[in-house]
């Protein structure tokens, strides 16, 4: 029996505003076993993005307030942590990967300089960093890192950019992936690509993955379990297979008719339709 | 409440409140800024009141321009709150006076500059490519002249009369203005609202005015409030290197001047003026920031 | 990075040339008598006008006159009518004086306003931020002349302190060490009170430079790396939020070009600030002409500098 990696107990963000407090997370729980995939889907709004950065207090906080439950991370309460333990765990622990790798990556400093420091950081008993880079740019599929690694992030394609950030984020060996919206920003080519090595390299190494996503397509085969998130709280919760074949919300329902289908007659895009919230 | 959806998550998220609505009330939040504006309403009324009253009586304690020379260069007392000049004249009725002249060329000269910053801004933000191109290669070049030396020198040869210092001040200070509406222009252009007026077949006058505009509206604003103390500034040290307005009429700056050498002695010549050029430009400043605050737009804020 | 070098001169020659030409057109073409002796003056004969008006080309078309202007400017003939002697020379006794006063102030104003304005941004939105904005506009708001004329009154007053000009008379210094610094007090403060509001308005644009990088993606990415805060706002913020500085050195120039003019009036200081506002008292034309001119050389110097220095930090401009 693996062991529980990430438990998120009755978590509840608000934020402040100025015209008032919002709640973008209300009474949200969901588990992680370890080795274990999770996949958050929603749409804009939904808090999918809030909770992911709540793993490790990414939020800017005000106007950001935790107002109550728990992030148990290997057992200890994230929520509870002081700035030193929390930022062992960011990086080493809990590694990210962000929706625009245009912006997400620093453009003075060489991708180099960019992926050293995190394993300076994170990994001091490396002697040879090259070495370590050059590494984990091949593990995702970069050719000739040895000249790719001297780059500004500007010079490199989106997707190349991308999987810069998943090798900065797997350099440290976390335990925990975190990939909000990953391929978004990415054309639909890359977007297969991306997902393939995200796939890999999970059961390769055996890590934890989050994946956060508006796309309910994308999952299947990706990840082992499903939540979907609607206006701060998860409707339906679990198997991915179950979900996907017989959902029992009506959010998810509406969202699965949204998918188009290769092949099928129909002459209108669906879009999703909202009716059920009256009966709530 | 007036909602355009039937989406119950858009409904409510919808609050519909005018953005100039918005941006008053945020200014009102932002107290330095609301007591700069005090200010700023208190010069601009004496400045109303002067410029359009009598001489003498109830708009000021003295009348500002007669002379007696028997009672020069007085320290400040209860009977003359700022001293008197070189020439009997009471200090604190010219500053008073002075406040028409100084406002008048702050305003009317960055509106001069206002106008040509943002016409020549618009035409090179809409229509962009090489009319773009030429009109920015202009605008770099007139930044890069030392423009006080170029105002000084424009103000000496022409002479300096208040309709040549406005006019002077107003075509040197509008590259700023045009480079921050290109921007805008050159931004808003693309913006999906504008694409979408114009796949419905809006023409460009209307896009400019009805759509792009309104929109760059509160840089332009905010920009021109806070350049307004710049002019101020301008003429001052106009006036202090003697080419402002000349006396017998007064402004904030010429006071000094008429000064400048007895100023060892008549300190409240210089501390005076000096004091209500600052205390007026630093009102302008702060309530221009505090209104750019208050006119970021969301995205910009959070 | 040579080709942008060289691109950067030949734009910088051209808007030259193209300043030199208009600050020419204002002085030639602005109505009123170019004679240095009054209208009414009767000891003034046509013969000498006469003389006067060939002697400076004031009959020529205005494209002649600035070529012959020019010319004699390049090589060392133009002359003062003030004083008779060639403009260069006289620019040359003096330039110096308001470089050294100029750069002094550019270092205090880009090194305190980086200072003040990372200091604020450290701590933006809190009380020290506020008040270190308001203390920023405060300096901005002041009027040169008028703090200029404060410290002078004030120290003339209330102290023996000798500030006037570069050095001061009539002592006998003991060493080489004592009239260094003798001068350097004497450069000291005008340079201060003329950087101002240049420290102000730098601190200000570094302060909202940086505000606005720590809101960027890579912030945040640097953040979820587990970096210290230090780390994150000094090594990846900061170096993105320069640009402004550097762009700030390019209006920075013109702006204390300025106002060396008045602060060299106040101060007694005998730079080129101080000679231009008598030539423009007396209507020296050749002197205003070469003024300009060198003027803006200096102005666009400093921007081509600004240049070179925005490449070297942005590798994004750099391989252009």
């Amino acid at each position: 029996m693996s062991a529980s990696l990430l438990e998120i107990r009755n978590l509840s963000i608000k934020f402040r505003t100025e015209n008032g407090p919002t709640e973008a997370v209300k009474n949200v729980s969901l588990s992680l076993k370890e080795g274990g995939s999770l996949a958050i889907v929603g749409e804009s709004g939904s808090g999918k993005s809030v909770t992911a950065l709540a793993l490790t207090r990414l939020l800017a906080s005000p106007p950001a307030e935790y107002a109550s439950g728990s992030i148990l991370f290997k057992g200890q309460d994230v929520l509870g942590m002081n700035l030193e333990q929390l930022r062992k765990i960011r990086g080493k622990e809990i590694a990210y990967v962000f929706q625009e790798p245009s912006t997400s990556l620093n453009p003075v400093y060489t991708v180099r300089n960019q992926i050293a420091e995190a394993i300076k950081l994170h990994r001091p008993d490396v002697k040879n960093v090259d070495a370590e880079i050059v590494r984990w740019l091949n593990t995702v599929g970069i050719r000739d890192p040895e000249k790719r690694m001297l780059d500004y992030p500007h010079q490199l394609s989106g997707g190349m950019q991308q999987r810069v950030m998943i090798a900065m984020a797997l350099s440290c060996e976390p335990s925990l992936l975190v990939a909000d919206e990953p391929t978004t920003a990415l054309d639909v080519t890359i977007q297969a690509q991306i997902l393939a090595e995200l796939k890999r390299l999970r059961t390769e190494f055996n890590m934890g993955l989050i994946l956060i996503t508006h796309n309910i397509a994308i999952i299947q085969g990706l990840c082992d379990r499903i939540a979907v998130m609607f206006r701060g709280e998860v409707v339906e919760y679990g198997d991915t297979t179950s979900v996907l074949r017989s959902p029992q919300h009506e959010y998810t329902k509406a969202l699965m008719t949204c998918v188009p289908r290769l092949g099928s007659k129909e002459k209108r895009l669906k879009t999703i339709d909202y009716s059920w919230l009256a009966t709530k | 409440m007036i909602t355009d959806t039937d989406n119950p998550v858009l409904q409510e998220a919808q609050l519909i409140e005018s953005p100039a609505r918005g941006v008053w009330r945020r200014f009102l939040r932002n107290k330095v800024g609301v007591v700069a504006g005090i200010f700023i309403v208190l010069f601009f009324l004496t400045a109303l009141a002067t410029g359009l009253g009598s001489l003498g009586g109830i708009y000021y304690p003295y009348n500002p321009n007669t002379t007696s020379l028997e009672i020069k260069l007085q320290p400040p007392s209860l009977a003359h709150w700022a001293g008197t000049d070189n020439l009997g004249r009471d200090v604190f009725s010219r500053l008073l006076n002075g406040s028409y002249i100084s406002l008048t060329v702050g305003f009317v000269a960055v509106s001069v500059s206002l106008l040509l910053g943002v016409v020549v801004g618009a035409i090179s933000g809409f229509f962009g490519g090489w009319v773009d191109n030429i009109i920015m290669r202009v605008v770099d070049a007139i930044l890069c002249f030392p423009t006080f030396f170029l105002i000084l020198t424009a103000v000496a040869l022409l002479g300096p009369s208040i309709i040549n210092i406005i006019v002077v001040i107003g075509l040197v200070s509008w590259t700023g203005t045009a480079r921050l509406v290109r921007a805008e222009f050159l931004t808003l252009r693309e913006a999906e609202y504008v694409r979408a007026a114009r796949s419905l077949g809006a023409k460009a006058p209307a896009l400019v005015f009805r759509h792009i505009l309104p929109n760059a509206l509160a840089p332009i604003i905010v920009t021109a409030v806070i350049s307004i103390p710049g002019a101020i500034l301008t003429e001052a040290s106009l006036s202090f290197l003697g080419f402002g307005v000349q006396p017998p009429q007064a402004t904030w700056g010429n006071i000094i001047t008429d000064g400048k050498t007895y100023l060892l002695d008549a300190w409240w010549l210089i501390v005076f003026p000096g004091a209500t050029i600052f205390v007026a430009a630093l009102s302008f400043y702060l309530a221009g920031d505090a209104l750019r605050q208050a006119a970021e737009t969301r995205s910009e804020r959070k | 990075m040579l080709n942008f070098l060289l691109r950067r001169l030949g734009i910088s020659v051209i808007l030259l040339f193209f300043i030199s030409v208009v600050s020419f057109l204002i002085i030639t073409l602005t109505p009123g008598s170019p004679y240095p002796w009054g209208e009414m003056n009767p000891k003034v004969s046509p013969q000498m006008k006469e003389n006067f008006r060939a002697k400076f080309h004031l009959d020529e078309p205005w494209y002649k006159q600035y070529y012959l202007n020019m010319k004699g400017l390049f090589t060392g003939t133009l002359t003062s009518i003030k004083d008779d002697r060639p403009v260069l020379q006289k620019i040359g006794e003096r330039l110096p004086a308001t470089l050294l006063l100029n750069i002094l102030a550019i270092t205090i104003a880009l090194s305190f306003g980086l200072m003040l304005g990372v200091y604020a941004a450290r701590h933006a939105g809190k009380l020290p931020d506020l008040l270190t904005c308001i203390v920023a506009f405060v300096f901005i708001a002041l009027p040169e002349f008028w703090i200029a004329g404060l410290i002078v009154i004030g120290l003339v007053k209330f102290t023996d302190a000798p500030i006037l000009g570069t050095q001061s008379y009539g002592v006998d210094f003991p060493n080489l060490f004592a009239m260094g610094l003798d001068r350097y007090w004497h450069l000291a403060l005008p340079a201060t009170v003329l950087a101002l509001g240049g420290i102000a308005a730098q601190a200000l644009y570094i302060r909202a430079s940086m505000v606005e990088t720590m809101r960027q993606d890579y912030v945040r990415t640097a953040r979820a790396k587990g970096l210290p805060q230090d780390v994150v706002f000094y090594k990846h913020a900061l170096r993105n939020s320069i640009r402004p500085l550097i762009t700030g050195i390019g209006g920075l120039l013109p702006a204390l070009i300025g106002g060396s003019i008045i602060i060299e009036t106040i101060f007694a200081y005998p730079g080129i600030g101080r000679m231009g506002y008598e030539a423009v008292l007396e209507r020296d034309y050749p002197t205003l002409v070469a003024m300009n001119f060198i003027v803006a050389s200096l102005v666009l110097l400093g921007n081509l500098i600004s240049d070179i220095l925005y490449a070297v930090v942005d590798p994004r401009v750099r391989l252009e």
